[in-house]
């Protein structure tokens, strides 16, 4: 319809609202209020993701990203009681320094991007690399070893975490 | 070409939400807000690894956001377990006054 | 044996180190066999190659040790040079070497450096070897430094008395300021004939001018005023009395003290050369004698006389070589070695029979209690004073003769500088050995004869100084001077005495007649009228004061040269040290602290500003990234 295809408009709503969810996190006051739009935004992202066919990469970002650590940003915040109140804010100045510093970065990004041309990659359908068994395939047979590594990095946070946050013992 | 989508469009995409989490962290105070901003810019970084992975057909880029996850979900404990303690001695996670390295 | 040359300095220095790394935990007696016997065999290597030589026809044998120096066109190779004159300094110093080592024993044995002392002497032997065996300037200057500073190490032996020290230091600082004088004249060697080796410069020595020979001769002789204490830098030889008094017999009487004359005689071609140079010489030497000889005659520290007879004996050496006779110089300076030798090691007998005593105000009648002491100081003295048939008179005689020939005025002031000398010497020994005993009750008893280890080496050298005259017998008897036949080689230009026998024969009788005369005067003096040295110093006549007190020469440097000298460098030390370069050490610590305070001000600890700054960092890196392109 309208000379784009489903999947262009899919892409374009998704991008759209994940900018814009990105926007109000880092705008709003409220501090839950930022968490809550960064769950939409990660919500957005998992949409983008499906739209690449990475089926498995989508369900654990959800789960990941939105349910677990989200949550725990939330906790944190409840537990601090912060709000709208109790915000601290930078000064006009800094905030114009860091949107002025923050556009330099895009231009020159994009504009270094610019100059690359568009590949031609043929695609028939949807790739299958995102598929769970095929990643699966791959992570177990490629990246075996970083897998059990990323294990004991995980064993490690836990183990760092409990020890940073325990009171100390009189 | 990605199902009609060219890859440039996901290149600015994830370049405009890596500015806008980078942008978020110069821009706050709150130390919780500028984790979050950080987890923003890695998000936009995961975008364009799964992307370019479905682009050139190589499973290495999903398996490399995969990993990405695990380290940020890490990251993420440890490091809200040490703003805890931080609120705990000073009572307050404004950037302002997390400045003993001044000088 | 004389390729084994190299073994004479070696022992020494194996002496040397053994004692000096384990001479504290060994037994004293170990400690100085190990150091005397290192130079007995020294000794005997020496005796074993002087027969050689004396045998052999090749007269002059280089034996290359090492390749030393070997850097572009400068070739120093470590040579050592053994023929007859560097036989003969070899014997003296080890023989009369050994002969103190053995008196050391004795001496030094309560001390509590003991294996120290030994260890200083040997490294001096050792190095006295180098300077006598060298066949270049370099390795005699190397020996030359070294003997000095081993002076320096053994004057101030008993290092806590700070007066030791201060003359320790002065005799190092005289000797170099005669050092740099010999560098001197080794650097001009050097660029006149490209070379420093004996054997090559002497050779060519034909082929310079007269003035740059004369400007060698005079800037080595600078180094010989130094090194043998003539005029003006002989304060030291005095004041370095401060030492032990076997370390005044070996260095300042019998071996260091001689490196002078021996140089100039190594050099001699130089000399010949030179009218200017070898007139010098022999001016200074006979100032220098007639001036310490005055300044004998009313010392009342037994060492102190003997120190300025020292002085005085060396300026008639250098008078014998300033006037061409260098093998009667070398004649003088082994009879020398032998009775000032003697009358050193017997004045430390004496000291050491009083108690440590110096002072000759305290002694007397000293005959009766000590009596080989006595009798070879007595052989001493007569040998000194030019007695015949004693050694003393034959090398004084010709010296003298060779004077007579060259000047009369020289040989004027050589005689009377003699006569003094005659008197001072018996006036110490009436005052020591004659007489009533002047000292305390307590030293009275303390009073012994010496051990044997003290007192055989004063007889055995108390035999050479009676015999010694027959190395070197006038020739005008019709009798054979071997010193002169043997340096014969050595000597380059040949100087040889045109005096008729009857001249000869006048000049002896005259020598004898005043040296009886004077001697005649003393003994009426102090035997007969018993007139004994004043206790207090204003007692003295206004001439006595001046001579007693050194003709005030260590004032006057004071004056002249070490108060400007103070003066300068205190100025320089208020304006360059502490302004200049103190202010600019202070200035770039001042600089770095103000640039770091500025530069701090940039470390907020605030991460925001961290932030801002890291992305401004990386817009302005991917820009200039894509300028470049």
């Amino acid at each position: 319809m309208l000379g784009y295809t489903i999947t262009q408009w899919l892409f374009g709503i998704l991008s759209f609202l994940a900018i814009m969810f990105a926007l109000m996190v880092v705008f709003s006051r409220n501090p839950v209020n930022s968490v809550l739009y960064l769950v939409m935004t990660f919500f957005c992202m998992a949409g983008h993701y499906l739209l690449l066919n990475a089926q498995f990469l989508a369900i654990v970002h959800i789960v990941v990203y939105a349910g677990a650590i989200m949550v725990l940003f939330l906790f944190v915040i409840m537990l601090m009681n912060l709000n709208q109140d109790t915000e601290p804010q930078r000064t006009w100045l800094t905030k114009i320094i860091a949107g002025v510093a923050g556009g330099l970065l895009l231009f020159v990004l994009v504009g270094s991007l610019k100059g690359t041309e568009q590949l031609q990659l043929q695609s028939y359908g949807a790739s299958q690399i995102g598929l769970v068994k095929n990643l699966g395939k791959v992570l177990f047979k490629d990246f075996l070893f970083p897998f059990e590594i990323a294990s004991i990095l995980l064993l490690a946070a836990l183990v760092g975490s409990i020890m940073i946050g325990k009171k100390d013992i009189k | 070409m990605i199902n009609g989508i060219s890859i440039n469009y996901y290149l600015l995409l994830s370049t405009v939400l890596f500015i806008i989490g980078a942008v978020g962290v110069m821009a706050r105070r709150n130390s919780i807000i500028i984790f979050m901003c950080i987890e923003l810019m890695l998000n936009a970084v995961n975008l364009l690894l799964v992307s370019f992975s479905t682009l050139h057909h190589d499973a290495a880029g999903q398996v490399f956001v995969f990993f990405i996850m695990a380290v940020a979900a890490a990251e993420v404990a440890v490091g809200l377990a040490i703003l805890s303690m931080i609120y705990r001695n000073v009572k307050s996670i404004d950037t302002d006054l997390l400045s003993n390295l001044k000088n | 044996m004389i390729k084994l040359i190299a073994l004479v300095p070696l022992f020494p220095l194996l002496g040397f180190l053994i004692n000096g790394f384990f001479g504290k935990k060994i037994s004293k007696g170990l400690s100085g066999s190990i150091a005397a016997v290192a130079i007995l065999a020294s000794f005997i290597v020496s005796v074993l190659a002087f027969i050689e030589l004396q045998g052999s026809h090749q007269k002059e044998n280089v034996i290359n040790v090492f390749s030393w120096i070997n850097s572009g066109m400068l070739k120093i190779p470590f040579e050592f040079l053994f023929d007859s004159l560097s036989s003969l300094f070899l014997l003296i110093i080890t023989g009369i070497g050994f002969l103190i080592h053995v008196y050391s024993i004795g001496y030094m044995h309560e001390d509590e450096g003991f294996s120290r002392f030994f260890t200083y002497l040997n490294l001096f032997v050792f190095f006295m070897l180098l300077l006598v065996l060298g066949n270049n300037y370099l390795i005699t200057f190397v020996g030359w430094e070294g003997v000095g500073l081993c002076s320096y190490l053994l004057i101030g032996f008993w290092f806590k008395n700070t007066a030791y020290n201060n003359a320790a230091k002065k005799a190092f600082i005289m000797n170099r300021i005669g050092d740099l004088g010999f560098l001197l004249g080794i650097i001009l060697i050097f660029t006149t004939f490209g070379s420093i080796s004996y054997t090559e410069v002497f050779d060519k020595a034909g082929t310079a001018s007269t003035g740059t020979i004369s400007a060698i001769a005079l800037l080595l002789f600078i180094g010989a005023m130094g090194k043998s204490a003539q005029l003006p830098l002989y304060t030291w030889l005095p004041d370095a009395m401060a030492g032990p008094t076997p370390v005044s017999a070996l260095i300042h009487a019998a071996t260091m003290v001689t490196a002078g004359i021996f140089m100039v005689v190594r050099s001699n071609v130089f000399y010949s050369m030179s009218e200017l140079a070898s007139q010098t010489v022999a001016v200074v030497g006979v100032l220098t004698a007639l001036f310490a000889a005055t300044i004998g005659l009313l010392q009342n520290d037994i060492k102190k006389i003997l120190a300025y007879s020292t002085v005085s004996q060396l300026g008639l050496m250098f008078l014998g070589l300033g006037v061409g006779a260098f093998s009667s110089s070398v004649f003088h300076v082994t009879t020398h070695a032998f009775f000032k030798a003697l009358l050193f090691l017997g004045a430390g007998s004496v000291i050491h029979a009083m108690g440590g005593e110096q002072d000759i105000r305290k002694m007397g009648g000293l005959s009766g209690k000590i009596k080989i002491t006595f009798i070879t100081m007595l052989l001493g003295t007569i040998a000194i004073s030019g007695i015949p048939p004693f050694s003393g008179f034959f090398s004084k005689d010709e010296i003298l003769a060779h004077t007579y020939e060259h000047s009369k005025i020289l040989w004027l002031l050589g005689m009377i500088a003699s006569m003094l000398t005659v008197f001072y010497m018996f006036r110490m020994l009436f005052i020591v050995f004659f007489g009533k005993f002047r000292g305390t009750h307590a030293q009275e008893h303390h009073l012994h004869e010496s051990p044997p280890s003290m007192t055989f080496p004063l007889v055995v050298l108390a035999a050479l100084s009676v015999i010694g005259g027959v190395l070197g017998l006038p020739e005008f008897w019709g009798l054979p001077n071997w010193m002169h036949h043997n340096l014969d080689e050595v000597i380059k230009i040949k100087n040889p005495s045109l005096l008729s026998h009857e001249t000869e024969w006048t000049l002896m009788g005259l020598a004898v007649a005043s040296a009886a005369a004077v001697f005649f005067f003393a003994y009426t003096l102090y035997m007969k009228h018993k007139v004994l040295p004043v206790e207090k110093e204003e007692q003295l006549k206004k001439w006595q004061k001046l001579i007693y007190n050194k003709y005030y020469v260590d004032e006057i440097y004071d004056m002249l040269i070490r108060k400007p000298l103070d003066a300068i460098s205190t100025a320089f030390y208020k304006f360059f040290d502490l302004q200049i370069v103190d202010g600019m050490v202070n200035g770039v610590g001042i600089l770095v602290k103000s640039i770091g305070s500025v530069v701090r001000l940039a470390q907020q600890g605030n991460i925001g500003f961290y932030v801002i700054s890291m992305v401004m960092g990386i817009v302005f890196i991917v820009l200039l990234t894509f300028l470049m392109k």
